[in-house]
């Protein structure tokens, strides 16, 4: 399934395959590895997916790689969690289109870490 | 030899301590990877200053980070260790067949004589090399496909490779530990391997003479008698004359024969270290009592070890990789708590100084003889 929103009220439907500038939210840890502080932005070409957004990152942040994504499986490593738009798109496909808003670069995809004591 | 430094690996960042040969007065470096975990640091012989660590996280899975200069900035160099070919099953707990899962870097082990040569032990049970620097990892596949390796289970820690020896006296030779396998050695650096076990016994295990299944903690080899093997192994201290085709129990009068931890002297072969632990279901030292326990006999004869170290109410365990000696003379000891303290002795364990009381929990302990 992909999912499409509608684009917010003062922003025009991005081309399809033009480079879109998308912020990321990282948390400390992986902000620490890749050595920036607040968000980041990467250029996505094409579809705004979790995929398209994740692999622009590792590839401006090559020391990210296995670090979001289990290198083995591609998929979203157990512990962490992507949230955009006040939703959570976790259990999204990596290749539903993300957000309007995120193509756009209205609002950040977000990834989180998961809550844990001790 | 100016000095001594120690690269200590907790469950919230690493840290680096120095002191000179006098072993009075460290420095101390740290946090690096601020709460992340760091199984374990080790520096080059053959360069002190290149320094290998596992970070890891259960969060964002495992970075390597290597330092060029002591310990003191690091980069993050490759961390992509796939399984060669089919990755196959393993037992899990229950006895049913389990994938090959890669969860992290237990151990480094690196080259005597090249920096950019290193060896790491993993989770699920593998042993992979590197030989430019940490930037790319290929597997040494001969030991996960070993003839046994569809029968290895894990323990409850995992199942690791989680010590890596590397013969000084024969560049083919390795040895490799897994829990909950046993001792592995290979005699053509590393292609092909066969389980050394014979003369281990576990009461745990269906069979308590089994080729492989035993829970082996720690082995340790001294490079003058490198045919000479001490293991901890989840009970028992074992010791092997003929580079483990053989095993006696040398754990004579030791309080437990259960722990983790397993050294020996610098400059004596036959004076080997251990930190008894009260059961495999008590992990703290007898009756409170922190004591390293030292045989000057290749085993058998033990004293305890206790000036300096908590006499009541400790209840801290010492994990299998946070023990290690330096070479200066007379010769160092030195091992990290769960507890996180850092305690070393500068006279070879007649009296103990901490070090550091209140770090982390630590997973490992590595010295390095500076030059």
């Amino acid at each position: 399934m992909t999912r499409r929103r509608g684009p917010g009220p003062d922003r025009a439907v991005t081309e399809p395959h033009e480079a879109q500038d998308v912020r990321v939210v990282l948390p400390l840890h992986l902000r620490d590895l890749a050595g920036v502080e607040g968000e980041v932005s990467v250029m996505v070409a094409g579809s705004v997916t979790q995929r398209s957004v994740l692999d622009a990152l590792e590839a401006r942040f090559p020391v990210l790689g296995g670090t979001i994504r289990d290198r083995a499986t591609a998929r979203r490593r157990p512990f962490l969690r992507f949230f955009a738009c006040e939703e959570d798109l976790s259990d999204e496909p990596p290749d539903a289109e993300l957000p309007e808003e995120v193509a756009s670069g209205h609002e950040p995809f977000i990834v989180l870490g998961a809550i844990a004591g001790g | 030899m100016s000095g001594v430094r120690l690269l200590v690996g907790t469950r919230k960042g690493a840290f680096v301590f120095t002191s000179d040969g006098s072993r009075r007065d460290w420095s101390t470096e740290g946090p690096h990877f601020a709460g992340w975990e760091i199984y374990h640091l080790k520096g080059s012989r053959a360069d002190p200053d290149r320094i290998y660590a596992s970070q890891s996280s259960p969060w964002f899975g495992q970075v390597v980070q290597r330092s060029d200069d002591g310990g003191r900035s690091w980069r993050a160099v490759g961390n992509a260790f796939s399984y060669e070919g089919k990755a196959g099953s393993h037992q899990w707990f229950d006895g049913t067949p389990h994938p090959w899962e890669f969860a992290r870097v237990w151990h480094f082990e690196p080259s005597a004589d090249d920096p950019d040569a290193v060896y790491a032990g993993v989770q699920d049970a593998a042993i992979f090399c590197s030989t430019d620097g940490g930037g790319s990892w290929k597997e040494l596949p001969g030991l996960r496909g070993s003839e046994t390796g569809s029968r290895w289970q894990p323990g409850a820690g995992g199942m690791a490779v989680h010590t890596i020896l590397l013969d000084p006296a024969d560049r083919r030779r390795l040895f490799v530990a897994i829990s909950a396998a046993g001792v592995f050695r290979s005699d053509d650096g590393g292609e092909t391997w066969r389980p050394k076990n014979k003369g281990l016994h576990s009461d745990i295990l269906a069979e308590p003479e089994a080729e492989v299944g035993h829970c082996v903690h720690r082995i340790a080899q001294h490079p003058a008698r490198p045919a000479t093997l001490f293991m901890q192994k989840h009970w028992d201290v074992m010791r092997s004359d003929d580079a483990g085709e053989s095993w006696i129990e040398v754990s004579g009068d030791l309080p437990s024969d259960f722990g983790f931890p397993i050294a020996l002297h610098a400059h004596e072969p036959d004076t080997v270290y251990v930190v008894p632990i009260t059961s495999d279901s008590v992990h703290y030292p007898p009756e409170g009592r922190l004591r390293v326990y030292r045989s000057r006999c290749g085993g058998g004869e033990w004293e305890p070890l206790a000036r300096g170290l908590p006499e009541a109410h400790c209840y801290v365990d010492v994990l299998r990789d946070a023990m290690d000696v330096d070479h200066l003379d007379p010769g160092g000891v030195y091992f990290g708590t769960t507890g996180g303290q850092l305690y070393g002795s500068a006279d070879g364990g007649d009296h103990w100084r901490a070090i550091a009381e209140h770090l982390p929990a630590v997973l490992s302990v590595e010295v390095q003889d500076l030059p």
